[in-house]
């Protein structure tokens, strides 16, 4: 079975071209603080979106694992402030923070191995407010409360990270990369065992497989895309403190995955630039202190008009069958 | 290939229900059919096995190899395929999907292609959901699905529930024939009809035992026999 259809590979091709003209048609604001911004945001909400989509796992622990990518760059990168000086040069750096959130990632399916639902939901949760607590009162390492500023990033062909140029298509790189990769995986065996999962998992013991090492595996792959989305916003934000990858963080990162649409990874990435426009945005059209109110009454519009986001919404104005779609069909008998 | 299912003395209780109440049964080369009324312990059985369910005491063995308080996917690797009642297709997959999902690799009598030539209507519908098809086509599948694990013993739960007569002699013939080419076949069935066309030998289930194992023919003969194991005089 091919990953996309012929139309499904078109319409990604047209929209991956017009992402890489975008640079050159959008005022240098837009691409950086809207476009990369949510390009980096929504790696992080797709992890969370793939576990949901395709294993029926809700973790709030997305977050956290990308705190822990993040941190793992901020700690040991040559520049860092107050700590700094250290050794290692990014090359090694970002693959070794990605490995570490991806080992994070299979800890945290380990954790949650027997829980589903609320369960989880409670079990992840915890792990993110436990971690970003940790942080905050830890010292000597994360320098507490302030966290770690002056994470610059790699050069790239001798241009800073910091030139948007190279923020921007960098950024586009992994997440497409990445995009492409849960694509794929979802059609493998172990995507479709995930799936199986999903719908039933008493059947998928049935007929000879692992659930708990499926999942556990899902989770390090959800872990390994979180990572990457860590290292990049860590670079985003040139630093990391424990408020960004705290409760509100972890929030947010839901409300982009939801508003987008559980169901594709696609949803990810749309939620996550509708989520910067209003956070970017909001403030002028709405009181300044009050933006949020604006925020959770477009989440709560949302939810309510269209339960599977954005994607459930325009599939079925257009009646397109853009992937599964969880909200609509979960509930079936499970014996 | 097939192997020598045997169970002895197998007990299973759910709190104080004490559903299965020593079972004992031996699944040789020849198929075998599990007859008995609802809620006497049949379904029980087939999980018991799988170790879908945790069993109290008893063995069940698998050409001497001890399957009690294996997890069902250990079950399943060790050659126990499942057709469970009420068929459990995986909604978000299609026909085609739930095939790979399953099928081996390597040199195996099952693959893709002999379950497309053997159901030409699964392959018509290679693309449609698994909550998308018939009665008929999604126990097609569900057989489908445990031929291409190519188990030694494949257990069938009700498979003929719900099902058209016309489908229901289809089906019939499919088990004759695997059952032929030397898969062991474990047939549970309300219908007897079935359960005899596929067996020569039936066993009866009445709440928690065997309570005898006959001929299928002498059964078919005995209206009595069947009045008091089956409840009704089964005529579909």
């Amino acid at each position: 079975m091919p990953m996309l259809s012929r139309l499904q590979w078109a319409i990604s091709l047209a929209v991956l071209a017009l992402l890489l003209a975008l640079p050159f048609l959008l005022p240098s604001f837009w691409t950086g603080n809207i476009m990369g911004r949510a390009i980096v945001y929504g790696i992080v909400a797709m992890s969370l979106t793939f576990l949901a989509s395709y294993g029926g796992f809700i973790s709030l622990a997305q977050t956290m694992i990308a705190g822990i990518a993040g941190y793992t760059v901020a700690v040991l990168a040559p520049t860092a402030i107050p700590l700094g000086n250290h050794w290692l040069p990014y090359w090694a750096l970002i693959p070794l923070a990605v490995a570490a959130a991806t080992f994070a990632g299979a800890v945290v399916g380990l954790i949650a191995v027997r829980t589903r639902e609320i369960y989880l939901l409670m079990i992840t949760l915890a792990l993110a407010v436990g971690f970003s607590l940790f942080a905050q009162s830890n010292i000597d390492w994360f320098n507490g409360y302030e966290g770690i500023r002056n994470i610059l990033g790699p050069d790239i062909f001798g241009y800073p990270f910091r030139n948007l140029y190279v923020f921007y298509y960098s950024s586009l790189l992994v997440a497409t990369a990445l995009y492409f990769l849960v694509l794929y995986v979802v059609k493998t065996p172990f995507g479709l065992v995930l799936q199986g999962i999903r719908d039933n998992p008493r059947r998928v013991s049935a007929i000879g497989f692992n659930v708990g090492v499926h999942r556990v595996a899902s989770f390090a792959l959800a872990g390994f895309i979180a990572g990457w989305g860590g290292v990049l916003i860590t670079f985003y934000n040139i630093g990391i403190t424990p408020g960004s990858i705290g409760i509100w963080a972890t929030v947010n990162v839901l409300v982009m995955a939801v508003i987008g649409g559980l169901g594709h990874p696609i949803g990810a990435f749309i939620g996550a630039l509708v989520y910067t426009l209003f956070d970017t945005f909001a403030a002028t059209i709405y009181d300044r202190d009050r933006f949020n109110t604006l925020i959770g009454l477009v989440f709560l519009v949302i939810v309510l008009v269209s339960p599977d986001g954005l994607l459930g919404l325009f599939r079925r104005l257009t009646g397109w069958r853009t992937g599964r779609s969880v909200a609509t069909e979960t509930m079936e008998e499970k014996t | 290939m097939s192997g020598r299912l045997e169970i002895d003395d197998l007990h299973v209780r759910f709190g104080r229900a004490h559903i299965l109440q020593g079972v004992s049964l031996t699944l040789g080369n020849k198929p075998l059919s599990l007859v008995g009324r609802n809620g006497m312990g049949k379904s029980t059985l087939c999980h018991a096995i799988m170790g879908m369910v945790g069993t109290h005491s008893g063995q069940i063995r698998l050409d001497d190899q001890d399957l009690v308080g294996l997890n069902p996917n250990r079950v399943a690797r060790k050659g126990i395929a499942l057709v469970p009642q009420g068929r459990r297709m995986f909604p978000s997959l299609s026909v085609h999907e739930h095939l790979t999902l399953v099928a081996r690799k390597g040199d195996v009598p099952w693959t893709i292609e002999r379950v497309y030539e053997t159901f030409p209507r699964l392959a018509e519908r290679r693309r449609n959901g698994g909550n998308q098809l018939s009665g008929g086509e999604q126990q097609m599948l569900a057989i489908s699905r445990a031929l291409l694990m190519n188990p030694r013993i494949v257990i069938m739960d009700e498979p003929s529930e719900g099902l058209a007569p016309v489908i229901v002699d289809h089906l019939v013939e499919t088990l004759k024939q695997i059952a032929a080419e030397g898969m062991g076949v474990f047939l549970v069935e309300q219908n007897m009809r079935v359960a005899t066309a596929v067996s020569d030998t039936v066993a009866v289930m009445v709440t928690g035992r065997i309570a005898t194992t006959m001929a299928s023919q002498a059964l078919m003969d005995d209206a009595e026999a069947q009045r008091r194991y089956l409840g009704v005089s089964h005529g579909h």
